[in-house]
């Protein structure tokens, strides 16, 4: 295996595109190390981007938008005096991946190309609006979140390509986010489901929403008749359960040891209208 | 394939290795520099054993390159006592029992002296979430969690 630990973006994209085999770029290693030391994946050549000036930088642009560098980890992100004011589903989401010693690593640029269907912070990046910079030898393209994923542990990035930040919409005024999931225990566990929310208001009515799914499907899910059953609303319970039913109608998950498709199915459409709910008091700005 | 010189610093002492870039930090201070208090567990982040603080960071040496160490500040539990005196943490886990076989609680003494130093009068709850990623499979962890508890106390009643 090589490793390489280069300078600029620009030269780990050339690296990738030039090497042979199989290829990884190291970020917090909280997926590549496992699968490295489980042999499930063993990379030729492995691209370490911390290195990079500004990989754990987190911005707040002059616009109120925000860039997260691909190597900010999740402890970083919660412990930012501002950027969980402005998307706390986003922060949550993060901080609800493994433990205190994962979250001093793990990031969410990691979280989104690992490809897991059942990855906490994609759900609530993909709810939020979030795009990513991908550098490529091409140069640089901007990519919804959601067209990151292809497949379980696939993704869109072409040979060559990397994702070079991560880019939050400005919060803006009278909008709130949300994020939750369902695990059978309290602590360190995988989504069975999760649910992220982003919505904005004019007085009491939803003017604006984003409703994403995880774990229910091969990939991250945006499901626009989620949003439509709640835009116009002022989320009484006639829109809650049209929620629920999009969310439902919208489920195509697996059966597996963490969860049945009913289970599973049913869940979505309990936990929208919950984190739904979430958005709508922080939008107020109420506590939640 | 030719081996990576990594220059770092481990418990206040500057030290070099070379290593393959597949080995672990945990490889690394285990097998180089014959540092062997973290130990491997699951070598997938989930037990806590390993547990280190890079730079401040408490992290799982066995999902960290030794390469990545480069230029760091790392602490082990060979650094946590002073001489031959024990740090508050490993007295109070004698006096309470909080350790039976012993492969958790290097990891598990790093993964508290991190928390006490971010948050020196945790909640019991806080205590608990802060040290979920370090399993114990022998005392049922409430002994572990007294101990982390009692020290907090008297290292706030002694500052």
């Amino acid at each position: 295996m090589d490793y390489h630990s280069p300078a600029n973006f620009a030269e780990a994209s050339a690296l990738a595109a030039s090497a042979t085999g199989i290829t990884r770029f190291l970020a917090g290693g909280t997926d590549v190390l496992v699968q490295l030391r489980s042999e499930l994946v063993t990379p030729d050549t492995l691209i370490d981007v911390k290195k990079i000036e500004g990989v754990s930088d987190i911005i707040r642009n002059a616009d109120g938008s925000w860039t997260i560098g691909v190597a900010a980890t999740g402890a970083e992100m919660s412990e930012h005096p501002e950027l969980g004011g402005d998307w706390p589903g986003v922060v949550e989401a993060m901080d609800l991946i493994g433990s205190t010693q994962v979250q001093g690593r793990a990031t969410l640029t990691g979280n989104l190309c690992n490809g897991s269907p059942a990855a906490d912070s994609v759900p609530a990046m993909v709810a939020a609006g979030v795009t990513v910079t991908v550098t490529g030898p091409d140069g640089d393209r901007e990519v919804a979140v959601e067209d990151i994923p292809t497949g379980p542990g696939k993704t869109s990035l072409a040979k060559g390509e990397l994702v070079s930040a991560v880019n939050i919409p400005a919060r803006g005024d009278n909008g709130g986010d949300a994020y939750l999931r369902f695990i059978p225990r309290t602590e360190m566990d995988i989504a069975v489901v999760g649910v992220g929310v982003n919505l904005r208001l004019d007085g009491d009515t939803v003017t604006e929403a984003r409703v994403s799914l995880g774990a229910v499907a091969p990939t991250v899910l945006l499901v626009e008749d989620c949003a439509k059953a709640i835009v116009g609303s002022t989320l009484g319970d006639a829109a809650l359960d049209a929620l629920a039913a999009a969310a439902f109608a919208a489920c195509n998950p697996i059966d597996d040891k963490r969860g049945t498709i009913a289970f599973r199915t049913e869940v979505a459409g309990v936990l929208a209208k919950r984190a739904a709910k979430i958005a709508y008091a922080r939008a107020k700005g109420e506590q939640a | 394939m030719s081996k990576f010189h990594v220059s770092t610093n481990v418990n206040g002492d500057s030290v070099e290795y070379l290593c393959d870039p597949r080995e672990t930090l945990l490889d690394c201070l285990r097998d180089k520099l014959n540092l062997t208090g973290a130990k491997e567990g699951c070598g997938t982040g989930d037990c806590g054993a390993c547990s280190v603080s890079v730079d401040g960071r408490l992290v799982c040496s066995c999902l960290m390159l030794g390469v990545e160490a480069e230029g760091k500040q790392i602490e082990t539990v060979e650094g946590i006592a002073d001489g031959d005196v024990l740090h508050p943490l490993q007295q109070k886990f004698i006096e309470h029992a909080a350790l039976q076989c012993g492969i958790c609680t290097p990891g598990i003494l790093v993964a508290a002296k991190s928390l006490l130093e971010k948050n020196p009068n945790p909640t019991e709850e806080e205590a608990r979430y802060w040290l979920a990623g370090n399993l114990c499979r022998c005392t049922g962890y409430d002994k572990i969690i007294r101990a982390v508890m009692e020290t907090a106390e008297e290292l706030r009643e002694a500052s």
